[in-house]
């Protein structure tokens, strides 16, 4: 039904570049433009792209887990984030700084907010997986198999 | 003391495993959990009756100064005292009587978490504290009552109680938030010297209104008593201690507590005692109107908290006297009956009085329990009943006003009530078997005759040297009601006095009662009497709240009618109309003026995005209609890239192509948009969107005009770094300063997607066209009409 050969060509290198992309939003957020918001879009649209080429089956091996599973654990870290503060005795959701040294990758400076910035990318993931294999299940046609 | 109260919730949390590994040793154990804080408080005793209250105070909310503050006094001792007592042999008998029951760990969780609230709502001082165990016990009541969840019945009568109490728990809250921001405390113990300010003050009537909606619908007072005998339909064990002993008693207990702050005034005397006074009268006579041994308890068991409410409202020295009197002999009588009643029921198969008869033989100890507690409910001397019945009568004797009325209520209510437990104490004992039981009688097991027994017991002992409990217990709730300390003697004779004329008089008529009662049954006093109190005021309440279920409905219907373009005119008609009448009436005319430069880009942009939105409403092909939306939707995101929004921009460009993917995905399974809307709807719709997209270039170009405050933005600027450790505010404001919204945010697009998910997954019977889904919609409603 829309069968293009330029987009699988073409999704076959925008999908892992687009991937790499929204874990770099991801990681800069905190600093610049982009956060696990926009990194979450930029993923499900990695995924979306994989989907219109290759099937909803094909994507669905490809992801491993349920869409589901992405919401759950999503909130988990994010909701985690928040009890950790509670835990190590401040206020729900205050953020947590660590400085480490990395053999490779030299000194970093985490916070829990990274934690929680990633669980605010797997929700936005999980949410838009889980509403396109599921109007895919349900009305399948546009992606082919 | 806030130990004794978290050990009861503890108990409650692991009774389940109790249950599960002790099995039938558990009653015996948990038993020992509610005897323990009884034996804490007995403890506290001598000092209390010394007239020596005790505070403690640990911190729990600082920011919203509601600290865990607890308060014993003679009062709070007397019901902390009733609630573990009578608590721990109702542990022990819910045991035997649910002893085969599969859910029998959920019914201890519910039974202790009640009784933990319980507790809690005599012992607390801090009024949200109070308030908080006050709704707790409605909670808890609603699953007692609800236990048998597979009834019918049972799921009424909990839902009757929740929305009663939990009704007038909402006046009190009301009247506690007005009584504490008088007083300027939220102490009880800092209230109860500030009587005399509170009653002068202009909220006082709010204040006294709002609080009895709360006491009276808790205690069951005309009007609101109909949930009470409704209440029976909960396992026996649970009206035994509720609806006898201590919930109901809840709402005495706020009256009596409040009692020294907004007692004592003309409306405080006249209203309690008119309310109350009529419940009782009302009440006392309807109970012989049944044949079920539950019902009839129910409706004695409002009549003695109509009678308690009279008490508080004649307020004099005797009146609280009688009134804490009363408040143990009732607990000690009532609880015994129902747990009698109860072991009947169990082991017969029936509690309807016209098949009981001829137990004696077959239940000795049962018997020996039931006619002891009867007997003290009749009021017969040497029990406590007769003794409370005596003081009832001298605080009529002594009202200052109204005094023979009071009293002749007072004795034939009384009457009703030695019918009432001859009837429920003796008859199923005596004559003969009626032999219509399902099950061959047999006496119940220990655990369930004990209890009876006991309170039968003590009853009797507190008959026969009343000074076991009269100056320690009872002076000193006399004086925890009062704030004044006065002596407090009970005895058994008190000579030939007026009040025992009366008792005389009560014996020879509640006799006459129990002798011909199966005939005064079906009179039609009687059935007028059943017809207007018992069974009326359920069905009024039965009818009104399906009326509110049949209204919202209604309304449901007409706003919620699944046609989405319907939706989008109600929802933006009614912007336009709410904020164009809003920005009118302030009175701001926006001046349509732009200052500064637009550069010839930002034209062209603007012009791209009005082309899309028309050729977006003029095209007939869905597909060009949502690429004309996307074009759209990039020109805005564009702008946000113009004006240095760039995460704004990244957002709205990455939401815009799932969108158009998700559309588009969707879309190819709809139909073609088939022919034009009548011209009407099409100007109507076209009058609506140039409203909206006038009034908002009007509140743009007002918005503009005014100086933007930077007090906001200038404060997450200096402070993102050097709190939050990061230099882009905007994500620093999402994961750091707003991480709550966020939160809240991420699960309710979780919530969103599950639903799409469950939409999608649900089976289809028609055909997922949008023209049919909109006519499937109609179908479905009036098939839920017709059904």
């Amino acid at each position: 039904m829309l069968y293009s050969l330029i987009l699988r060509v073409a999704a076959r290198i925008l999908v892992p570049l687009l991937l790499l992309f929204s874990l770099f939003m991801l990681l800069r957020g905190h600093n610049l433009p982009g956060g696990g918001f926009v990194g979450g879009l930029v993923a499900a649209s990695a995924f979306v792209l994989h989907v219109l080429t290759a099937g909803v089956h094909a994507s669905r091996r490809v992801l491993r887990v349920e869409a589901h599973t992405l919401l759950g654990v999503g909130l988990a870290c994010a909701y985690g984030t928040g009890l950790l503060a509670l835990v190590m005795g401040e206020p729900l959701l205050t953020s947590l700084w660590v400085d480490v040294h990395l053999p490779l990758l030299g000194h970093l400076h985490l916070g829990s907010t990274l934690l929680f910035d990633i669980g605010v990318m797997l929700v936005v993931v999980g949410t838009v997986l889980l509403m396109v294999f599921s109007v895919e299940d349900r009305l399948p046609g546009l992606a082919e198999e | 003391m806030l130990l004794a109260v978290l050990s009861i919730f503890v108990g409650a949390a692991l009774a389940p495993l109790a249950v599960r590994f002790l099995g039938e040793a558990a009653k015996w154990v948990l038993g020992l959990l509610p005897l323990g804080v009884f034996v804490f408080f007995a403890r506290q005793g001598p000092r209390i009756a010394h007239g020596d209250p005790i505070r403690h105070t640990h911190e729990w909310l600082p920011s919203l100064e509601v600290p865990l503050s607890f308060y014993l006094d003679g009062l709070s001792l007397l019901f902390a005292l009733l609630v573990t007592g009578i608590g721990t042999l109702i542990v022990v008998y819910g045991g035997g009587y649910l002893a085969h029951h599969e859910q029998l760990g959920r019914f201890y969780v519910q039974l202790l978490s009640f009784m933990g609230a319980m507790l809690g709502l005599v012992v607390a001082d801090n009024v949200f504290l109070f308030f908080i165990f006050f709704e707790l016990t409605s909670l808890t009541s609603y699953l007692l009552i609800g236990f048998y969840h597979t009834e019918e019945e049972s799921r009424r009568a909990a839902r009757k109680a929740l929305v009663v109490t939990g009704g007038g728990g909402l006046a009190l809250l009301g009247g506690l938030v007005v009584l504490g921001s008088v007083t300027g405390t939220w102490e009880f113990s800092q209230m109860l010297s500030m009587g005399g300010m509170v009653q002068d003050h202009p909220y006082y009537l709010a204040i006294f209104v709002l609080v009895c909606a709360g006491g009276f619908t808790k205690s069951a007072q005309f009007p609101f008593h109909f949930w009470l005998p409704a209440a029976m339909a909960g396992p026996t064990p649970v009206s035994a201690y509720l609806h006898s002993a201590t919930m109901v008693k809840a709402g005495v207990f706020l009256l009596a507590r409040l009692h020294p702050v907004l007692g004592g005034t003309a409306v405080w005397t006249g209203t309690l005692g008119l309310v109350g006074g009529f419940t009782m009268l009302m009440s006392a006579w309807l109970a012989l109107r049944y044949t079920d041994l539950k019902q009839i308890l129910a409706y004695t068991t409002v009549m003695v908290l109509g009678l308690l409410t009279m008490l508080l409202g004649i307020g004099t020295e005797t009146a609280i006297k009688a009134m804490v009197t009363f408040t143990v002999v009732h607990a000690l009588y009532k609880g015994g009956l129902f747990m009698m009643a109860g072991s009947i029921d169990h082991e017969t198969g029936t509690r309807d009085l016209l098949e009981l008869g001829g137990l004696r033989g077959a239940m000795p100890w049962t018997m020996a329990g039931g006619v002891a507690t009867g007997l003290s409910m009749a009021g017969l001397p040497p029990f406590f009943g007769f003794i409370g019945k005596e003081v009832t009568y001298e605080a009529a004797l002594h009202s200052p006003a109204w005094g023979p009325l009071i009293l002749g209520a007072g004795v034939l209510s009384n009457a009703a009530l030695v019918g009432s437990g001859l009837l429920v104490g003796l008859k199923p004992f005596i004559g003969e078997m009626k032999g219509a039981f399902t099950r061959e009688p047999h006496e119940a097991p220990l655990s369930m005759w004990v209890g009876p027994l006991l309170l039968g017991g003590v009853g009797l002992a507190f008959g026969l040297y009343p000074a076991f409990i009269d100056h320690s217990l009872l002076g000193a709730a006399q004086a925890g009601i009062l704030q004044e300390s006065h002596e407090l003697h009970l005895a058994l004779w008190h000579g030939f006095t007026p009040a025992l004329m009366a008792s005389l008089g009560t014996f020879a008529l509640g006799f006459t009662l129990y002798a011909f009662w199966e005939g005064l049954r079906e009179s039609v006093f009687m059935q007028g009497l059943g017809v207007l109190f018992g069974k009326g005021p359920g069905r009024v309440f039965e009818r009104g709240l399906y009326g509110v279920a049949r209204i919202s409905d209604a309304v449901t219907r007409t706003v919620q009618n699944g046609r989405f373009r319907w939706y989008l005119f109600a929802t933006f008609s009614g912007i336009f109309v709410l904020v164009g009448g809003g920005l009118l009436a302030s009175g701001t005319v926006p001046g349509l003026s732009f200052a500064g430069n637009v550069e010839y880009y930002e034209v062209a942009l603007a012009g791209l995005i009005v082309l899309a939105a028309l050729v977006a409403v003029r095209t007939h092909d869905r597909f060009v209609a949502i690429l004309a939306l996307s074009v759209g939707g990039y020109g805005v995101a564009l702008l946000y890239l113009l004006f240095g929004a760039p995460d704004l921009a990244m957002t709205q460009f990455a939401v815009e192509t799932l969108t158009l993917i998700l559309l588009v995905i969707v879309i190819v399974h709809l139909p073609g948009i088939q022919g034009d809307e009548p011209l009407g709807i099409r100007l109507r719709d076209g009058l609506v969107a140039a409203g909206c997209g006038a009034l908002l270039t009007a509140i743009m170009s007002v918005i503009i005009k005014i100086p933007l405050d930077r007090r906001v933005s200038d404060y997450l600027a200096s402070n993102s770094y050097t709190e939050a450790q990061g230099h882009n505010i905007v994500n620093v404001i999402l994961v750091d300063f707003r991480g709550l919204d966020t939160m809240g945010e991420i699960t309710v697009l979780t919530v969103a997607a599950l639903g799409v998910y469950v939409l999608m997954r649900m089976p289809s019977q028609k055909k997922p066209e949008l023209t049919q889904t909109e006519a499937g919609g109609e179908a479905s409603e009036t098939a839920t009409e017709t059904s």
